[in-house]
């Protein structure tokens, strides 16, 4: 049995799971690779190739089988290779190293030293996934499936139990039953704001107008954030299978998955995922047999954030400016052209199998008090580890830094996280143990987002990241609201000034003052949430926003304008590598005696300090270092 | 938003190189049953098959669809990814998001913009229309910033030091000269 004809009915399904894990299970040799976005920068196609390659030439293709992947977290250490059952993993693959593992690895169950993963705090090798500290440390329900998925093959899906919890609705559930399922598991959107999605979908079902709609929110507009675009890459059924389910539950025969046109992969995987599931039978009508018509549609964004907002969304599908609408009415009231529309993010709908599959107490078993489940969160900058991690509510913000993040680069201090991406805010030090749950992300002043959390070290300059996102809003500004448009523009201009030295002590009431004006005055999030960036670092980081003012010093040395370059004696052996690579000329010195830089000509590009291999070139600030 | 094409309209017909497929636009407008709610995804197939979206295209769609020029221009102007100029033969992207900030995007930014003579008025190439130099807001390889795309092709943990010998790269490919 296969799927060359449509299923028709719950049991079909179950007779095909049965029969593709059967097909799996002797003594079964698989190879997964990771070909996610990361590792596809790192090489990861070429990778495939080789292995499918070699396996070909040994002639071991019934015996061993290669699996590309989604992505697995780890990207920062790709391209990524996992071999079941051993469970041994190789980081920085090369397609060189393909025959070697075959060899070795897979046909001898022995290791290849030379490849195995290092622990970056401890130098220990690492040969086993499980054992990694990254991996260790998290709770992976969604992303787990990631690595063990051919993205590309529907049947792959169906033989981890896909499509099952679909099929146990449409037996077993009427939609209310469905809608309590969901409002017990205390699922909240993973979106932004929290909203609980079963309230949601229960307000949409229960208004008297139709045809009803869905949407996949997948604009993913925060930038450094990047689970989406992993789930919909890696798993993109499961998104299919949560939305049929949302589509029975609520009275929906149309739903419209929303994807920014930055991430052409995923929109690619979901539209030849689309297809499968309505080939399947498990798309568009008659789903299985059970009289459910719901079919799906993917849509493209064209470079806008406000267009994550939801009802700029909505004028976006409708092939319009995205611009904000007042609210109320809400989408689940009026929203795709006037009738009831629910809008989830992409990781909110890739929860929903899970809960019908293993019920609303499995769900409310992680996490904390108001804040159920797990939440894949993007840990990005200056951390050892970064990639995406997958951790039940509730844990510390030490725990993701420093057990999985494994702590600063290069032996630097932490200094702060940020979290809910340009509207959000940044964390300080004394932060570290505030576990991340919506309610204690909102009381300290910043918000839970979709889950970007970008680490900050000692040089990264405060006023510089207020600046950048303040900048970011006012470009991604709709123009709408005067007090969002000008507001951004204003603030950014006021740090600016501080950043360029020019600010003076009434700057910072100034700023404190508009802040409040912009998040009270305007209309949409963006707007309401537009001056958190600035107001967080005000609140945390004064000190900073002080040196600037008063004694013009950037102490993390990233504001150009107050810094200078300058040439430590003790240190320079006249190499003349800095001068060689100057653009401006001006650093002067004989070979082999002390180069000097002439301060006035200086364009402060940064390259002396990049190529000089002594540690001889050093940043100044306000007469501090 | 794309403010810059906006202000720069007037010029960008007089650069516009004349031979434009129609037909390649008529194709993409019945591939979407000329549904004016498509405009987006119909522009976005356009820029896709022409590399940018001349004014002629953009009237010849107002025509089809009748649908007003002022507001397909409004939605042009709207997004970012639209562009109004023909694309350079090579295309430097570097990501501005977040994470690609904080290690160093500004610094890789400034370096291309030092090393590529940028003609800032029209649409920043340089003046013999090879090389280009834009910024996106993250394109998802958060893990490997900073990034850069020269040509679609991702980079990742990008130095400034790399800047000039990506460049050389590119451009030797096509035999041409930019520094
Ligand atoms: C400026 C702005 C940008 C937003 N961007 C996104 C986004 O990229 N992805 C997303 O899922 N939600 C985004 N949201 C939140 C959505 O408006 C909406 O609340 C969410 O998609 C609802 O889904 P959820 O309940 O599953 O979280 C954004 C909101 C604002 C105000
Ligand atoms: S892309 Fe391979 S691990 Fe993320
Ligand atoms: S911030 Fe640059 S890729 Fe995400």
């Amino acid at each position: 049995m296969s799927l060359d004809n449509p299923i028709r009915s719950s049991g079909e399904l179950e007779d095909l799971h049965g029969v593709l894990v059967e097909r799996r299970s002797e003594d079964h040799l698989c190879i997964s690779i990771c070909t996610g976005t990361g590792c596809v920068v790192g090489g990861a196609e070429s990778v495939v190739d080789a292995f499918v390659e070699v396996i070909s030439e040994m002639g071991l293709e019934e015996k061993i089988e290669v699996k590309p992947t989604g992505c697995h977290g780890f990207c920062e250490m790709g391209p990524l290779v996992t071999m079941t059952p051993s469970g041994y993993f190789y980081p920085q693959v090369h397609a060189r190293d393909a025959r070697e593992i075959v060899e070795k690895t897979l046909l001898n169950n022995e290791v290849v030293e030379k490849l195995l993963y290092h622990d970056p705090q401890t130098d220990e090798a690492i040969a086993r996934e499980a054992d990694v500290p990254f991996y260790k440390h998290q709770k992976r329900i969604i992303l787990a499936e990631n690595g063990h998925l051919n993205p590309t093959d529907i049947e792959d899906y169906i033989s981890i139990g896909g499509y099952k919890g679909l099929a146990h609705v449409l037996d077993e559930m009427n939609p209310d039953e469905v809608i309590t399922c969901v409002i017990d598991s205390g699922l909240a959107g993973r979106g932004g704001a929290g909203f609980p999605t079963g309230k949601k979908w229960e307000i949409c079902q229960k208004q008297p107008s139709e045809p009803k709609y869905l949407v996949c929110n997948a604009d993913e507009g925060d930038p450094g954030a990047y689970m989406d675009r992993s789930i919909l890459e890696g798993n993109p059924h499961r998104v299919i299978e949560g939305m049929c389910i949302g589509a029975f539950a609520i009275g929906a025969s149309q739903g419209f998955i929303y994807v920014r046109h930055e991430y052409p992969l995923a929109v690619e995987r979901i539209t030849l995922a689309i297809e499968d599931a309505r080939t399947a039978g498990l798309l568009g009508e008659d789903i299985m047999g059970s009289g459910l018509n719901f079919d799906l549609k993917v849509v493209r964004g064209a470079g806008a954030f406000v267009c994550g907002e939801e009802s700029a969304l909505l004028k976006s599908l409708e092939g319009l400016k995205g611009e904000p609408k007042q609210r109320p009415p809400f989408p689940v009231e009026k929203g795709f052209q006037n009738k009831p529309t629910v809008i989830n993010n992409v990781e909110t709908w890739a929860n929903v199998p899970h809960i019908i599959n293993n019920g609303p107490e499995w769900f409310v078993g992680f996490g904390t008090e108001g804040s159920a489940g797990t939440k894949i969160f993007s840990l990005v900058g200056k951390v050892n580890n970064t990639g995406l991690v997958e951790v039940p509510m509730g844990v510390t913000i030490r725990e993701i830094v420093f057990d999985i993040g494994g702590g600063i680069p290069n032996g630097k201090e932490f200094k702060a996280v940020q979290t809910g991406g340009p509207a959000g805010g940044c964390l300080p030090t004394s932060m570290l143990d505030l576990p991340v749950d919506f309610h204690a992300l909102q009381e300290a002043g910043t918000i839970m987002g979709s889950g970007g959390l970008i680490v900050m070290d000692e040089d990264t300059c405060m006023v510089d990241v207020a600046r950048y996102f303040t900048k970011f809003l006012e470009e991604e500004s709709c123009g709408k609201c005067y007090s969002c448009r000008k507001g951004t523009q204003r603030m950014r201009e006021l740090l600016d000034d501080i950043c360029e030295g020019r600010g003076t002590p009434g700057h910072l009431a100034l700023l404190e003052e508009l802040g409040h004006a912009v998040n009270t005055a305007s209309m949409c999030g963006l707007g309401q949430n537009a001056a958190n960036p600035m107001l967080s670092t005000l609140r945390h980081f004064r000190d900073e926003y002080e040196a600037h003012i008063n004694e013009h010093r950037c102490s993390a040395g990233v504001c150009t304008e107050l810094i200078q370059y300058t040439i430590l004696e003790e240190f320079c052996d006249g190499c003349a590598a800095c001068s060689k690579v100057c653009p401006s000329e001006c650093i002067v010195g004989e070979k082999d005696s002390l180069h000097t830089i002439i301060t006035e000509d200086c364009i402060k590009c940064g390259s002396c300090l990049n190529v000089c291999t002594r540690g001889a070139v050093l940043i100044t600030s306000g007469g501090g270092v | 938003m794309a403010a810059s094409d906006a202000s720069s309209a007037s010029t960008v017909e007089e650069i516009t190189p004349p031979p434009l497929d129609m037909n390649e636009v008529d194709r993409i407008l019945e591939q979407h049953h000329s549904d004016s709610t498509e405009l987006i995804a119909i522009l976005l197939d356009i820029q896709d098959a022409l590399g940018y979206l001349p004014i002629p295209a953009l009237r010849h769609i107002s025509e089809q669809l009748e649908f007003p020029i002022n507001e397909i221009y409004g939605i042009v102007t709207f997004y970012k990814h639209f562009k109004l100029t023909p694309p350079p033969k090579h295309q430097f992207t570097v990501c501005t998001g977040t994470a690609c900030h904080v290690r160093g995007a500004v610094q890789v930014f400034r370096e291309f913009e030092r090393q590529l003579n940028l003609d800032t008025t029209i649409c920043n190439t340089t003046p013999d229309m090879e090389c280009g130099l834009e910024t996106v807001n993250c394109i998802g390889a958060c893990a490997l910033g900073p990034v850069v795309i020269v040509d679609g092709e991702f980079k990742g943990q990008v130095k400034q030091t790399r800047v000039s010998s990506m460049i050389k790269k590119a451009t030797r490919s096509s035999g041409g000269d930019t520094e």
